[in-house]
């Protein structure tokens, strides 16, 4: 199963729908990665809205794209994180300390574009 | 009526399966949108650690019933390789595998009752409960 990645103009804009199984996830990896090399994005929101479960292979995997596109020259900022994706999270003593995220896809928009230009 | 289900793990759908079977018995034991999600992830981090280390295994999933209380019971059962020490991978941030070494310490946290019997070159049987406040 592949994850659809939207352009739109200089960002790429993923909306996670479908529940994530390892291969899925490592293959949401890699496409987002050749996305950015080949559209030149500079920005990227991964929208979790949908997600009903984060378990530690997973963030790790997220946690993950966020530095590889750091690495590549690229932002990204998760948004949607259910409360109870978050509670869970927190309860495992994962805290994803370095990644940007905001409440939902208009707000991560905004926090992209102030990254970008901060 | 007590209601029970079992899923093989022996791929990584298998942990997918273990997942959605534990969220529909959380959901109809009358668990609310947070602990369905604690209990999902558990399972969901006991149903890879049993792939990873031991290949193949099951997930035992029931609702169980103890002083008038009610609650949902997971076991997580291989013959794998077992677990040399069962205090360093309880430890947050331990890792064999690359993981985030959040998983087996994390699941005791998620959970209201966490136990591990392993035998070394036997296997490892894990159970954790959660009750329904």
């Amino acid at each position: 199963m592949r994850i659809p990645i939207l352009k739109l103009r200089d960002y790429l804009l993923i909306s996670v729908q479908v529940e994530l199984d390892d291969q899925t996830a490592l293959q949401f990896q890699e496409d987002v990665l050749s996305k950015i090399h080949e559209e030149g994005s500079r920005g990227v929101v991964i929208d979790l809205t949908s997600v009903e479960m984060i378990d530690s292979f997973i963030a790790k995997v997220l946690g993950d794209v966020v530095d590889m596109s750091n690495l590549m020259g690229a932002k990204v900022v998760l948004t949607g994180i259910q409360p109870a994706v978050a509670i869970t999270l927190i309860d495992m003593g994962i805290t994803l300390d370095d990644v940007p995220t905001a409440l939902d896809l208009e707000q991560g928009l905004d926090r992209l574009q102030l990254e970008l230009e901060g | 009526m007590q209601v029970q289900t079992h899923v093989d793990i022996n791929s990584e759908w298998g942990i997918v399966a273990a997942r959605q079977a534990g969220r529909k018995l959380a959901r109809e034991v009358g668990f609310g949108s947070v602990d369905q999600a604690r209990i999902t992830t558990a399972i969901s981090e006991l149903a890879r650690n049993i792939y990873l280390y031991a290949k193949k295994g099951q997930i035992h999933i029931e609702e169980v019933h103890r002083s008038g209380k009610k609650g949902v019971k997971i076991a997580a059962i291989d013959n794998g390789p077992g677990i040399k020490d069962i205090r360093k991978v309880m430890e947050d941030g331990y890792t064999t595998s690359g993981g985030l070494g959040a998983g087996l310490p994390g699941v005791k946290r998620l959970m209201d009752e966490f136990a591990i019997d392993s035998v070394l070159n036997e296997g490892t049987t894990i159970t954790a409960i959660k009750w329904l406040r």
